[in-house]
């Protein structure tokens, strides 16, 4: 498989070297592999950090600035960073006014999350929690290591990111995190397997004729394979599986978010799939984002996600953002 | 009894048959997982041998306690904090004596398994790295050969169960049929007590 890279040893801090050049309002620490937004601590502000495995960009480095996250902490290709990163970041964004950490429910994310966040305790820093675990696909939670955190990420740090650019407590950013992540799902689909540079080949073998369903965000099987369906087949599939967990009453905010290789012609037609199914199952929908925001390398297809808003968490989505990747209002 | 010096041994070896593993770890991986626990593991034992040469330290808890620190800082992902765990409890529990006897050991690493457990929630039969572990534990009192050939086969009898917890669990049934990337590594971890002793009696 031909990658733009140099060697796979340094696919990470070469991103990160990139991304410092680019973007001048953010500080990108390419040695401890922590981005903070240029202007930190901001006084009198709760303040965001997450971070994950490399290769689901632009989350989380992306989502840095104001509005959203004080700062992330990128791992290894797919790995969860390790706690000391967290707790740097934390220690460099905190104002006094505490720190928010968005994990992604993986085992990994979140043992390394609860021990950096037993780290930054120590220094004296009050660190809360919001745990996103959207991924309907992983049905059984007694037996596996619960649902998987995906496209419900970029909500919970837009939308609790807004409320702490408003100056609101800890205890308040967090609950509307938590209130974001309750009320959104999503679900994964599959054309193709992923290539990690470390491995250089695909992590599973899928078959040209056929898709993968319910996918996770690490080139990870699926729970299900089929033959290739439409656009409009995958949308009544990903949009009924979200719907059967979640019936809906308040207005969505549709994320309609392409894994990396599937183009923005294709992601914008199952969109239009994605609003009909909503039309006919009486969804009302109140936002729709659609592009490349949680994805899994150079896999092509595509994820949903669904979050059901009041209007204070509508306010919230639509009050000003300044990122790299998620920019309006400002 | 053992010294820091077995201690060194073991991780030296443990390093070794990582790297020389880390391709069978990481296509295991693949199939019920994410594609890169080899280099992964590569990079954190790696890391501790560069700290255990840095910091040279005298006395087989240290060696652990310093060995499972590092895994923590620089390995990520669930191994991280899961090696890094069993590795620097089982320090802990050999506390600062000189020198060790086997028995001692095998209750730190008790108290290491204990730790991985309570962290990761895992149990028997959950096909992750405590299958190996648990039962290469059991078989310590019985010496090394015994423990490798303990950690080994419950690595293998892996393959059969469906995983209960960490990546491979979102496949459900999917996840049967193939050895579990955790146990597998654990096994080298155990098998390399052997090498780490047969070094002792070989100098």
């Amino acid at each position: 498989m031909k990658m733009l890279i140099n060697v796979p040893e340094t696919v990470v801090a070469d991103a990160l070297r990139g991304m410092a050049a680019a973007h001048p309002e953010l500080t990108v620490d390419v040695e401890n592999r922590v981005i903070v937004r240029r202007d930190a601590p901001v006084a009198g502000q709760v303040a965001l950090v997450s971070g994950g495995g490399s290769g689901h960009e632009p989350l989380h480095g992306g989502f840095v600035g104001p509005g959203m996250l004080s700062a992330a902490c990128p791992g290894e290709v797919f790995t969860s960073p390790v706690p000391d990163q967290m707790a740097r970041a934390a220690a460099a964004v905190d104002s006094g006014a505490g720190v928010l950490f968005v994990v992604k429910n993986y085992t990994g994310d979140v043992l390394n999350f609860d021990m950096a966040a037993e780290l930054a305790e120590d220094e004296g820093i009050q660190v809360a929690k919001v745990l996103v675990n959207d991924d309907v696909a992983v049905t059984d939670s007694l037996y596996t290591a619960g649902r998987r955190g995906t496209g419900a990420t970029l909500f919970v740090e837009k939308i609790a990111g807004a409320a702490a650019a408003e100056g609101q407590p800890l205890e308040r950013v967090e609950s509307i995190g938590r209130q974001v992540n309750e009320n959104a799902r999503s679900f994964g689909v599959a054309l193709t397997a992923v290539t990690t540079p470390a491995k250089g080949s695909p992590t599973f073998d899928l078959p040209p004729g056929e898709l993968e369903l319910g996918i996770g965000i690490h080139g990870e099987p699926g729970r299900e394979r089929r033959a290739m369906m439409t656009s409009g087949e995958i949308a009544d599939f990903a949009v009924h599986a979200i719907l059967e967990d979640m019936p809906p009453r308040n207005p969505v905010l549709v994320l309609v978010n392409g894994m990396g290789a599937t183009p923005l012609l294709e992601l914008y037609g199952f969109n239009a799939e994605v609003q009909r199914v909503l039309a006919e199952r009486g969804v009302s929908v109140a936002r729709t984002l659609v592009g490349n925001y949680v994805t899994s390398l150079d896999m092509a297809g595509a994820s949903v996600t669904l979050c059901q808003v009041d209007e204070e968490l509508l306010r919230l989505w639509d009050a000003p953002v300044k990122t790299p990747a998620l920019r309006w209002g400002m | 009894m053992l010294d820091a010096d077995f201690f060194r041994r073991w991780m030296t070896a443990t390093a070794a048959s990582v790297n020389r593993e880390a391709q069978r770890l990481t296509a295991l991986d693949a199939a019920i997982g994410d594609a890169d626990h080899g280099s992964n593991l590569q990079r954190g034992f790696t890391a501790v041998l560069a700290g255990l040469e840095k910091e040279a330290p005298d006395t087989p808890g240290a060696v652990l306690t310093l060995a499972g620190r590092r895994l923590i800082s620089t390995v990520g992902g669930a191994s991280g904090p899961l090696y890094g765990t069993l590795l620097r409890r089982a320090g802990k529990a050999l506390g600062d004596g000189a020198e060790v006897s086997e028995e001692q050991l095998a209750q730190a690493l008790r108290a290491g398994v204990d730790g991985v457990m309570a962290l990761g929630g895992a149990a028997l039969g959950d096909k992750t790295m405590i299958d190996a572990l648990s039962p290469a534990v059991d078989a310590l009192a019985d010496g090394f050969p015994a423990a490798r050939s303990a950690a080994e086969e419950g690595a293998v009898a892996t393959v059969p169960l469906q995983a209960r917890k960490g990546r491979a669990s979102y496949l459900g049934e999917r996840s049967i049929g193939h050895q579990d990337p955790g146990a597998t590594s654990s096994a080298l971890l155990i098998a390399a007590l052997e090498e780490a002793a047969a070094g002792a009696s070989g100098e």
